[in-house]
């Protein structure tokens, strides 16, 4: 018989690959101070000595987190993942959904440390209290990652309530922008997780559970479900992200001149139609689906019939998953207008287990850098064209195989390339991370360049742009920023998916955290948000982030925003501004 | 007449699972583990879910083969558990041929849907309903 665990968790799950152990340990003190999630991620991730780890060295520990939300309340769905990063050779935090915080949490366990590294291709299957390592050689090597997930859904038990997260031919290969799919369609998608998977000899991470967990005041507990079940399914969230899900951003950024073009040569893609969220929903949408816990279900799927190319009349049907991010990664930076042509890139991505918005970016540079000569064809194998998807296709490949020096420097992102091959005015990452698809405005960028890891959804400085018809001075744009960001430290300690913010206000996490038995106050949770920040960027700047170093391409001072033309001087003196501010919060 | 919950269209299943948090959040817990409804997908997400619900068989296989008759048929379909006649034995699950019943380890029984349709409350796609059994 199972022993009943308390909602509450504070059990941590040791993983040592090198030594095929593992163990558990009772790590209240921590969950104590930090809740779960990112704050116990980083806090844990500084005991392995992430920051003094080589990125693909077996010291670099792996955490994945989830937090008191998960399971117990409507979109607390996420799953976070923090180690040193092989792209940015930073602090790494990622995030999934998909079935793997339910799965952890009711596995009975508030966090996973993997530890060390296998000599030889293992996965590991953890079933609650069991946990096994399985030899994964004969897994290794192989072409689809979707094959892969079959291959363990076969033999591992628990359909439902199981996360199958796994890595492609691109995390064995290291390439440094490889991500972790899991459940087919989820990702830890940035900043290289998969490559430090790789690395470690560890093809797959299946967890499963199905425990019940106690909570300490169960009439209160109801309640507030009904609550934010009522306000997670009556709200127009529902609506924004069901019907036609993330895509339905593709036409309004386009309209107002922010959807990054053809490496942001243009802030508008004239076929932008073709590629847009309702194009997609009324050709090729088949199914949605949703990450365990949320009613949302923002996951579409769109179905692709391909014929067999030597058999008349045989077809099958490939199921690729399309969000917003991929769409302009692929579509739009690439010059890809045509929705069949995008959602086959989409799955060539999927299938080698790249970051579709590293990859799109590193395409989009490597493309402008053969029509201006600093590479030459002999460099891309394969004649790069905006549009040309059967070229970019074949350049994913290359990028897997790294048959040359150009492909290894590309497989390394886009700042390692440049620095190689030259044209950094136009190689499109902040902090070393390619950019997301929001040329907004400058709260856009200086969001991705202070964000701790550099993407749109550490702080929305796309939405700052988008609700405001003028700017405050750059000062106050970082201020706002950073406390965005200090506020969804609490959010990612929760673990709640970051659709789910309006609903997730600070009275409501106060009172909904209470019948779990946890108390704190709303002002607790603010003071919360920023030591998490503060330990969390301490990390960062320890593992080598120097602000002061942060670059910034040209490219999007020259290209027309929605707030007209980005200002170098704008942009400049809110980074001098962060950096000081970074300063005082890090310095104890 | 007896209800049961009773599958609209699996197709418009997503898979959220809040049928399943729903059915355990009876006993007032966060959890799987007491759940009686379950949803799986077809063989990966792209093939969509298979949504399992106890069908309140008016000739139930899994009390046939109850030895202690722990399982008591309803009148008009479906079964109750009783559940200090239980022995934890397995073999009901084992009978049902939709495999719709799943296992509490946390008491060593099985968890048997008790129709109450609770769950139905919680689907926000209207895949499940409560329906007369016929
Ligand atoms: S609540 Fe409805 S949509 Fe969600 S898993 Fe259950 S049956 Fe499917």
């Amino acid at each position: 018989m199972a022993v009943k665990l308390p909602v509450n968790l504070a059990r941590v799950l040791y993983v040592d690959l090198t030594r095929k152990r593992s163990w558990v340990e009772d790590r209240r003190d921590l969950i104590e101070e930090y809740l779960g999630g990112v704050g116990l991620a980083v806090a844990l991730a500084r005991e392995e000595g992430v920051e003094r780890a080589d990125p693909l060295g077996p010291e670099n520990g792996i955490v994945f987190a989830v937090g008191p939300f998960n399971g117990a309340y409507p979109m607390g769905s996420k799953t976070v993942a923090v180690f040193r990063s092989p792209l940015t050779g930073n602090l790494g935090e990622s995030y999934a959904g998909g079935r793997s915080s339910l799965a952890i949490k009711f596995a009975g366990y508030q966090a996973i440390v993997i530890r060390g590294a296998s000599e030889s291709p293992v996965y590991v299957a953890v079933h609650e209290d069991e946990v096994k390592f399985r030899d994964a050689s004969a897994l290794w090597g192989m072409s689809s990652s979707e094959t892969v997930g079959r291959v363990i859904r076969e033999r591992e038990p628990n359909p439902g309530f199981r996360t199958i997260m796994r890595i492609g031919l691109a995390g064995e290969r290291l390439v440094r922008f490889a991500c972790v799919v899991t459940e087919t369609y989820r990702h830890f998608g940035r900043l290289g997780l998969g490559a430090v998977f790789g690395a470690k000899r560890l093809k797959a991470l299946v967890v499963s559970g199905r425990r019940s967990l106690e909570v300490p005041d169960r009439r209160g507990y109801r309640e507030v479900y009904d609550e934010l079940y009522e306000l997670s399914t009556k709200s127009n969230l529902m609506r924004k992200y069901h019907d036609l899900g993330t895509p339905m951003n593709v036409l309004p950024l386009n309209e107002i001149g922010a959807l990054p073009t053809k490496n942001l040569k243009s802030g508008r893609f004239e076929q932008a139609e073709g590629i847009s969220g309702e194009h997609m929903a009324e050709n090729y949408l088949i199914r949605r689906a949703a990450c365990s816990g949320c009613p949302v279900a923002c996951i579409h799927l769109a179905g692709i019939r391909e014929p067999y190319p030597h058999e008349k009349y045989f077809y099958k049907t490939t199921v690729v998953s399309y969000d917003y991010e991929p769409t302009y990664s692929l579509g739009s930076m690439l010059g890809v207008g045509d929705a069949k042509r995008l959602l086959r890139l989409i799955h060539e991505v999927e299938r080698v287990g790249l970051d579709a918005m590293s990859t799109g970016v590193a395409l989009a540079w490597a493309t402008e850098a053969l029509e201006r000569g600093l590479v030459r064809e002999g460099d891309t194998i394969v004649k790069l064209r905006w549009g040309d998807a059967e070229a970019y296709r074949r350049a994913i490949s290359l990028l897997v195989e790294q048959p040359n020096d150009f492909y290894s420097a590309l497989a390394q992102g886009v700042e390692r390339a440049s620095q190689i091959y030259g044209g950094s005015e136009f190689a499109m990452a902040f902090g070393g991370n390619e950019m997301p698809g929001y040329h907004t405005g400058p709260a856009a960028h200086i969001g991705f360049l202070i964000g701790g890891r550099h993407s749109h959804l550490d702080n929305a400085g796309y939405s700052y742009d988008q609700k405001r018809a003028e700017l405050p001075d750059p000062e106050q744009v970082v201020d706002d920023l950073m406390a965005e960001e200090a506020w969804r430290m609490v959010l990612n300690s929760l673990v709640v998916c970051l659709f789910a913010r309006g609903i997730y206000r600070p009275e409501m996490v106060s009172k909904a955290l209470d019948p779990l038995g946890i108390r704190r106050s709303v002002e607790d949770l603010r003071e919360l948000g920023w030591r998490i920040y503060r330990e969390r960027m301490r990390l960062k700047v320890d593992a080598g982030f120097d602000p002061s170093r942060l670059r910034i391409p040209d490219r999007i001072f020259e290209t027309p925003s929605p707030h007209g033309l980005i200002s170098p001087d704008y942009v400049q003196r809110a980074l001098e501004h962060y950096h000081q501010r970074l300063k005082d919060i890090c310095t104890p | 007449m007896v209800r049961r919950v009773a599958v609209v269209d699996s197709d418009l299943c997503v898979g959220c699972g809040s049928c399943m948090l729903a059915c355990n959040r009876r006993f007032a817990e966060v959890g799987y583990g007491k759940t009686a409804i379950h949803i799986r997908s077809a063989g990966g997400v792209e093939r969509g879910f298979v949504v399992i619900v106890c069908r309140a068989c008016k000739n139930p296989p899994c009390a046939k083969v109850c030895p202690e008759d722990a399982l008591l048929p309803r009148d008009g379909g479906g079964v109750r558990l009783i559940p200090n006649k239980c022995i934890g034995c397995g073999y009901c699950v084992e009978a049902c041929p939709f495999g719709a019943i799943l296992w509490d380890e946390e008491v060593d029984k099985p968890v048997i849907c008790t129709y109450c349709g609770y769950c139905v409350e919680y689907c926000p796609y209207g895949v499940i309903e409560m329906r007369e059994v016929s």
